[in-house]
């Protein structure tokens, strides 16, 4: 009997987080990610989890914990938002660069000022070059699913980074919603035990963490680099196996969504796509050509699922939760750089939308396809990124 | 035939490492790691340590080690420690060896928090008094007076005008179950502490003054005479203290005036050459003095 129940985001997380047995949890909180890390702690407590949970004083000390015990060999778990990811920053790049295997939850928050607490991407995105893969999930489902992947990805051994899953917060962390659960020898055998080649074993002393000069410095950062865009396979390698053991798609690192025909194809990532969706099914039953390309795996990049997929698409319109002051969008200036030079490509416009929570509804991804249509048969270049919904009165 | 025991072990931190000539750190390190054995592992933060020992490709390191980044070296600790507990390889003692930037200043707040959980850690502050690595700024633990290149003596300084952080007592009132400070002038004494804090769990805490012949500027076959003087001046007290209390002092045979320490030193010079610098001076021979009342150092 396949375990289903109705349950808040954050805890389907922490479930996941059990099923994979990690040995160390680091805990720091920040809003909205505390119902992940108080649902570990009850069950660390109640003794149905066998983990040390490690309560640290800040979330560099967090990630700190869990790349010291990643490095001692032992599979390991932390989870922040917002400013606590940007306090982690240092400490990502460096374990990315030594080839730390953790598990990250990225509860996606907006970054001050002004302070908020509500979903955007920028927080994440300001990661986006630090070598942690990042995938970004549209349901608690995927959430739960999508960290049992994570352990997997991180751990395999021709890849060997940290994986950071990103999910929105509040919408995703605090809501309920029917999630089925995989019984505890699936998900051992989807996921054996953690058992590096290298790690700090007093029988076997190596030094970890050298200073490397201009000779081989960026054969290392070519290696993660490598790590990534070769490691694209073995991602889909275990999506595919994660298909067949859950029964739900995890095909591709991008989801297609009715993009075969469209002649407007939107991008977007994380719980906004659940409208969009929505959205683009209201709009085929009145003859509109419009699809979604939903990006799951963010980093490493999956430019060839996305260059098959607009494939004859007139206009291509990004919806961006971050944005590059002074620039564009990150997703945007991904889609971009990845189309241009080749014969007969879209034009690609970006729409920064829905920072510090401000609401995307159907309403305005209506109004991206109108506005997307109308530039892109002006006969005029692409403009800069288009700010969604903004109230030119108040803009001081 | 099978070689005679010669009674010594192979060193667990050996030669061809890059210090620099006289470098106490170097040495305290060895001597260090000749007390807590090779079943350690050694986390180290950015600094001299890590420079000096790491050139990729090579290491002087004969137990495993871990640089991280700056400010993390007692959180990296902890992750090991917390490692360790879940695979049942606590037999495995985790050593953090940082110097006085990464641990008075950046780290700080890394270590409070390792103190305040209780992690079992011993971590060891190699004292220099300045930012080495960088070329000499200005610490926490830089002492009263002394010249770095972000605070230097000049016509209108006297060199870094406040006390240097009184870390053992701050460490203490953590409530952790040892302290101690050493010096690399007293190598019986260091190994002592170091394999006494080894036989007890928890946080520990030890600080080793190592003389720094390159930025403090003394000849670099002085290290030692400069430790010594520096602990018998009063000015580097060396005491243990178990539970918050203080257990034992190195106690000084003969008190030797600051100015004795001092002139040696480019990093003090101005307050030997300046008659403007009476008042400075005479205000390091007090806090010497104070430091000898307090621990009780004269026998």
């Amino acid at each position: 009997m396949a375990d289903i129940r109705v349950v808040e985001g954050s805890e389907a997380v922490a479930l996941a987080v059990k099923a994979c047995r990690p040995h160390v949890i680091a805990a720091y909180p920040i809003s909205p990610q505390t119902h992940i890390v108080e649902t570990l702690a009850r069950m660390v407590a109640d003794g149905d989890l066998n983990a040390e949970y490690v309560r640290v004083e800040s979330e560099f000390s967090a990630a700190s914990v869990v790349s010291g015990a990643s490095t001692a060999g032992s599979r390991s778990y932390t989870a922040s938002a917002s400013q606590g990811l940007l306090l982690m920053t240092e400490v990502l790049y460096a374990s990315a660069g030594m080839r730390l295997p953790f598990v990250i939850t990225g509860v996606n928050r907006s970054i001050s000022a002004p302070i908020n607490i509500q979903v955007d991407h920028q927080d994440t995105i300001s990661l986006r070059d630090s070598g942690v893969i990042q995938l970004y999930v549209e349901s608690a489902q995927e959430a739960y699913d999508m960290h049992l992947a994570a352990f997997k990805i991180a751990e395999d051994p021709s890849i060997m980074l940290p994986v950071m899953v990103c999910m929105d917060g509040w919408v995703l962390t605090h809501s309920y919603e029917r999630v089925e659960f995989l019984d505890q020898e699936a998900v051992d055998r989807f996921l054996p035990p953690f058992k590096p080649e290298n790690y700090l074993d007093t029988a076997n002393p190596k030094t970890w963490g050298s200073y490397a000069e201009e000779d081989v410095l960026m054969e290392f950062k070519y290696s993660i680099h490598k790590a990534m865009t070769e490691g694209k396979s073995c991602i889909r390698k275990i999506m595919a196996e994660l298909t067949a053991l859950t029964g739900r798609d995890y095909g591709g690192l991008v989801e297609a969504y009715r993009t075969g025909d469209a002649e407007v194809v939107l991008v977007a990532m994380g719980s906004m796509a659940g409208t969009i969706k929505d959205a683009v099914d209201d709009m085929r039953r009145e003859g509109k050509k419009v699809g979604l390309i939903r990006i799951r795996c963010y980093r490493p990049f999956p430019y060839e699922d996305l260059v098959a997929a607009v494939r004859g698409a007139k206009v291509v319109a990004v919806l961006d939760a971050n944005v590059s002051m002074g620039s564009e969008g990150a997703v945007g200036l991904d889609v971009k750089s990845k189309l241009i030079g080749r014969p007969g490509v879209p034009m690609v416009i970006d729409f920064i939308a829905g920072l510090g929570g401000r609401e995307v509804n159907s309403t305005a991804v209506r109004e991206i396809v109108d506005r997307a249509e109308r530039l892109s048969s002006s006969g005029l270049p692409p403009p800069e990124a288009e700010w969604l919904d903004l109230n030119p009165a108040i803009v001081p | 035939m099978p070689k005679k025991p010669t009674g010594k072990t192979e060193s667990l931190f050996v030669s061809g490492h890059r210090a620099c000539h006289g470098c106490g750190l170097a040495l305290a390190v060895r001597h260090i790691l000749e007390a807590t054995g090779s079943n350690v592992i050694v986390v180290s933060p950015t600094g001299c340590l890590e420079t000096f020992s790491s050139p990729y490709g090579f290491s002087p390191w004969r137990v495993p080690w871990i640089h991280h980044v700056f400010e993390n070296a007692p959180a990296i600790a902890s992750g090991v420690a917390a490692a360790l507990r879940a695979q049942h390889r606590e037999s495995t003692r985790v050593v953090a060896i940082g110097g006085d930037g990464a641990t008075f200043d950046i780290g700080f707040g890394s270590l409070s928090g390792m103190l305040e959980r209780g992690d079992d850690v011993l971590y060891i502050c190699a004292d220099n008094g300045a930012y080495m690595n960088t070329g000499g700024q200005r610490s926490g633990a830089t002492p009263f007076c002394a010249a770095t290149t972000t605070h230097p003596a000049g016509k209108t300084s006297l060199g870094k005008t406040e006390r240097k952080k009184d870390l053992p007592e701050i460490v203490a009132a953590h409530g952790v179950p040892y302290v101690a400070t050493a010096s690399v002038a007293y190598l019986g004494d260091l190994k002592q502490k170091v394999k006494k804090a080894m036989t007890l769990h928890g946080p520990r805490y030890i600080q080793i003054d190592t003389p720094c012949p390159s930025v403090w500027n003394f000849p670099s076959h002085l290290t030692l005479e400069m430790g010594r003087l520096g602990v018998n001046s009063g000015l580097v007290p060396l005491f243990e203290m178990l539970d918050g209390k203080i257990s034992k002092v190195k106690k000084l045979r003969v008190k030797v005036p600051v100015i004795e320490y001092l002139k040696q030193q480019k990093r003090f010079q101005h307050l030997v050459v300046k008659e403007a610098s009476r008042g400075s001076l005479m205000a390091v021979q007090e806090q010497a003095d104070r430091n000898i009342e307090k621990y009780k150092l004269m026998a």
